[in-house]
């Protein structure tokens, strides 16, 4: 059986999508872009032009959901499968777009360069239970217009995970297209073995920005999955219970959802979110607080009552630097998205609102991740049955250290995380050097990078892929990019 | 208790019937209608904003109080263009051009409010050359940048350009603030502030317009 974790009845699922379809029908979504005003206002949508605002009514609704697919498949940049978006599967994958990196050695923040970022890539690439890499930070030694770009460019040379991301403006939209046909070769194969993932966010309450919609619409175009970030904030910019920001987040996803699939049925698409409580006291967003936690589970029902694969920002911390809050924080929240069955879990590595990774936590949280996909796997019955020989054993031998059932099942039935969580006794701790979880994590980051292997990325396909990146960034008066070697 | 303490512990438990009552007593009995704005009104969000930093209460007292402020502001707005007192301070705000993150600087514009400063509010996605065309427009003494994105911060430098080379760097001053921008940034392109919260930006806009 697979452990599960359930927090809206049926009864109360039904009522918040039904006040959700109510909102989209009457109050309608605010939306700033022409042509996706031109595109629903086709399919039959109301529009009050004056307030740009759509009214959407059920059957437009069940139209969209009805082309939505109930699974997905991701593929790295070899295009084999690495990610199966079905049923309660859960994948993890780092928190995104940070403003910051977490320097270990001066315990501060900075902003991060082209050397973190490949650094960061080759510290993906060796974590095992972390399925795709993120764009997770933005580095800063590139012109801005080319900064949401180049961290993909950055990704497909260095890891060969498939890649979660998104663009900051309409105009990067073409180069990040362009990055991924390089790799594949064809628009078809591209559509045929999707490579990323683009975050799309509404704004809340029920707004899509003129950049955001249009993102939506040209990965659509393209086929290219995309996760909708909805985010609403209890208690500010939208009602402080649960039950009234689930609402505003599932009318917030529907719109999303009608957008895409008007575009181009069929497109693949995650039912996400990055809702948070308001803290009033901070004005801040927390992403560790527990109501953040419960309002993502509860739309991860939602979406799976709706038949749609799910994603949630919820296993990361607020906290500044890695301690035990980020610890805590972080494996509360993989834990509920785990048993909940999330199917793309972001925030490894990610502390501070989302706004700062760090490389020592990224491995701490890697090791949570594989202890996570452990628990998922449940209790099942392995050979156990009947018991009887197997305790006849133990009481001859007085041990089953090298029984023939332990020897069989020791590596699938048990864990060994480490070397970032410490289950020496004190002494033989002691012995190797005392250290602290920081500095365990420290080494682990170097131990990785140590390790690392080259992307198996064809050379001529990276040497595409620099000149297509190359020719972007002398668009915006660079000559060249910022050494690195593949 | 006088009536103006009264009417400023009124503005800070966010009574308005209390302050509405009390803003009209007082106009009655105290002469200056500056005197009920300064020592009635203002006094109650300076104790406010105070409670507000030591977290003894929380954002929505601060804007209940503010509301509570403004009814008595509303009634004694007449009597202070009589006599002629300066009309409050302008401050322009606005999310940057390309930047659509407008929580955090609305925050800032409420809390600016809330403070008695008048706050002309650009929205999000805002040109430097509208930042300034509206400074000018309404004669603002500051302009208040926000940014949430890496990417977009560079677009408060040319605002802060902008006002030096259209020679208002003397009448207008600037703030600029967001999770991604620094003391050390503003430094840099050569802002005159910088606001780490709300709370923190109003101290600061207070202090550039010589009310602190
Ligand atoms: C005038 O003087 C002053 C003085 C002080 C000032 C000031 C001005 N302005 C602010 N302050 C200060 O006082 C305020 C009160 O204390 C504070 O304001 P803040 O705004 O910091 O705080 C608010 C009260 C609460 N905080 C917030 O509202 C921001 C929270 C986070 C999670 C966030 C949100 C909510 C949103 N987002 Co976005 N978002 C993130 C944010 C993560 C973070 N930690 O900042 C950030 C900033 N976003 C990011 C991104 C990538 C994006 N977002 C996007 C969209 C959105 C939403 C629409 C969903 C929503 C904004 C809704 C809205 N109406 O504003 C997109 C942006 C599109 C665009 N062109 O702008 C998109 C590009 C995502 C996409 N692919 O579509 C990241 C930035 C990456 C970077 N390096 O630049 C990000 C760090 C999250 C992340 N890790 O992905 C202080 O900074």
């Amino acid at each position: 059986m697979r452990p599960t974790v359930r927090f809206l009845s049926d009864e109360l699922l039904a009522t918040i999508l039904g006040e959700a379809r109510t909102l989209l029908s009457k109050l309608g979504v605010e939306i700033h872009n022409e042509a996706v005003l031109t595109l629903l206002a086709d399919h039959g949508a109301k529009i009050d032009v004056e307030n740009r605002r759509v009214h959407l009514k059920g059957s437009l609704i069940d139209q969209a959901l009805a082309s939505v697919p109930s699974s997905f498949a991701l593929y790295n940049v070899l295009g084999e499968q690495t990610h199966d978006f079905s049923g309660s599967n859960i994948h993890f994958t780092p928190g995104s777009a940070a403003i910051n990196v977490l320097d270990d050695e001066t315990s501060t923040i900075r902003t991060p360069d082209t050397r973190d970022y490949i650094r960061y890539a080759q510290v993906v690439s060796r974590c095992e239970h972390i399925a795709s890499q993120s764009t997770a930070l933005i580095p800063a030694d590139v012109h801005e217009r080319i900064s949401d770009s180049y961290r993909l460019y950055l990704s497909l040379l260095f890891c060969e995970k498939p890649v979660v991301t998104g663009a900051f403006t309409i105009e990067a939209f073409p180069i990040m297209r362009d990055l991924q046909l390089a790799v594949r070769g064809s628009r078809e194969s591209l559509a045929e073995k999707p490579l990323t993932i683009f975050s799309c966010c509404p704004s809340a309450p029920l707004k899509w920005s003129d950049v955001t919609s249009q993102n939506v619409v040209d990965c659509a175009t393209m086929s290219i999955p995309v996760e909708f970030v909805s985010m609403p904030l209890a208690g500010f910019v939208a009602p402080v219970t649960l039950v009234g920001s689930l609402i505003q987040h599932t009318a917030e996803t529907l719109s999303g959802i009608v957008i895409s699939q008007l575009t181009r049925p069929g497109t693949p698409i995650l039912y996400g979110g990055s809702p948070a409580i308001f803290d009033v006291r901070y004005e801040t967003t927390p992403m560790g607080a527990v109501e953040t936690m419960m309002i993502d589970c509860a739309y991860n029902e939602i979406g799976k009552h709706l038949g749609i694969p799910t994603q949630a920002y919820i296993s990361l911390s607020d906290s500044k630097q890695l301690d035990a809050q980020a610890g805590l924080e972080t494996s509360m929240g993989a834990t509920l998205a785990a048993l909940s069955g999330i199917n793309n879990i972001s925030g490894p590595g990610m502390l501070d609102f989302e706004s700062c990774q760090s490389l020592e936590k990224l491995v701490l949280d890697h090791e949570i991740c594989g202890m996570m996909l452990r628990m998922v796997d449940g209790i099942e019955p392995r050979d156990d049955v009947p018991a009887l020989p197997r305790f006849e054993e133990l009481i001859a031998d007085h041990h089953l250290l090298i029984s023939e059932h332990t020897r069989r099942h020791l590596r699938t039935e048990h864990l060994f995380p480490g070397p970032v969580i410490d289950r020496a006794n004190r002494a033989r701790w002691q012995e190797e050097g005392g250290t602290s979880l920081r500095q365990r994590a420290h080494r682990e980051v170097e131990r990785l990078l140590g390790e690392f292997e080259p992307s198996r990325l064809g050379v001529d396909v990276k040497a595409d892929l620099t000149e297509r990146m190359t020719v972007e960034a002398r668009r915006y008066g660079m000559d060249s990019l910022p050494r690195c070697d593949a | 208790m006088d009536t103006l303490s009264d009417l400023a512990d009124g503005v800070v438990n966010g009574d308005e019937s209390k302050v509405s009552a009390l803003t009209a007593q007082a106009i009655d009995t105290e002469g200056s209608a500056k005197r009920i704005l300064d020592d009635g009104l203002i006094r109650g969000m300076t104790i406010v904003g105070e409670r507000f930093k030591a977290h003894e209460i929380f954002l929505p007292d601060v804007l209940m109080a503010a509301k509570a402020m403004y009814v008595g502001l509303g009634l004694l707005r007449p009597l202070l263009i009589e006599e002629n007192v300066d009309s409050l301070a302008k401050v322009v705000v606005g999310s940057v051009q390309g930047d659509l993150h407008d929580i955090g600087k609305n925050l800032v514009g409420i809390m600016l409010k809330g403070a008695g400063f008048e706050v002309i509010d650009l929205g999000n996605d805002v040109s430097p050359s509208r930042f300034v065309e509206a400074a000018k427009e309404h004669d603002a003494s500051v302009i208040g940048l926000s940014a949430l994105l890496t990417t977009t911060m560079p677009v408060m430098k040319s605002v802060v350009d902008e006002v030096r080379s259209q020679g208002l760097g003397d009448r207008v001053k600037t703030i600029v603030g967001g999770a991604p921008v620094s003391e050390d940034f503003a430094r840099k392109i050569g802002a005159d502030a910088y606001g780490f919260d709300a709370a923190n930006a109003v101290d600061k806009v207070k202090t550039l317009v010589g009310k602190n």
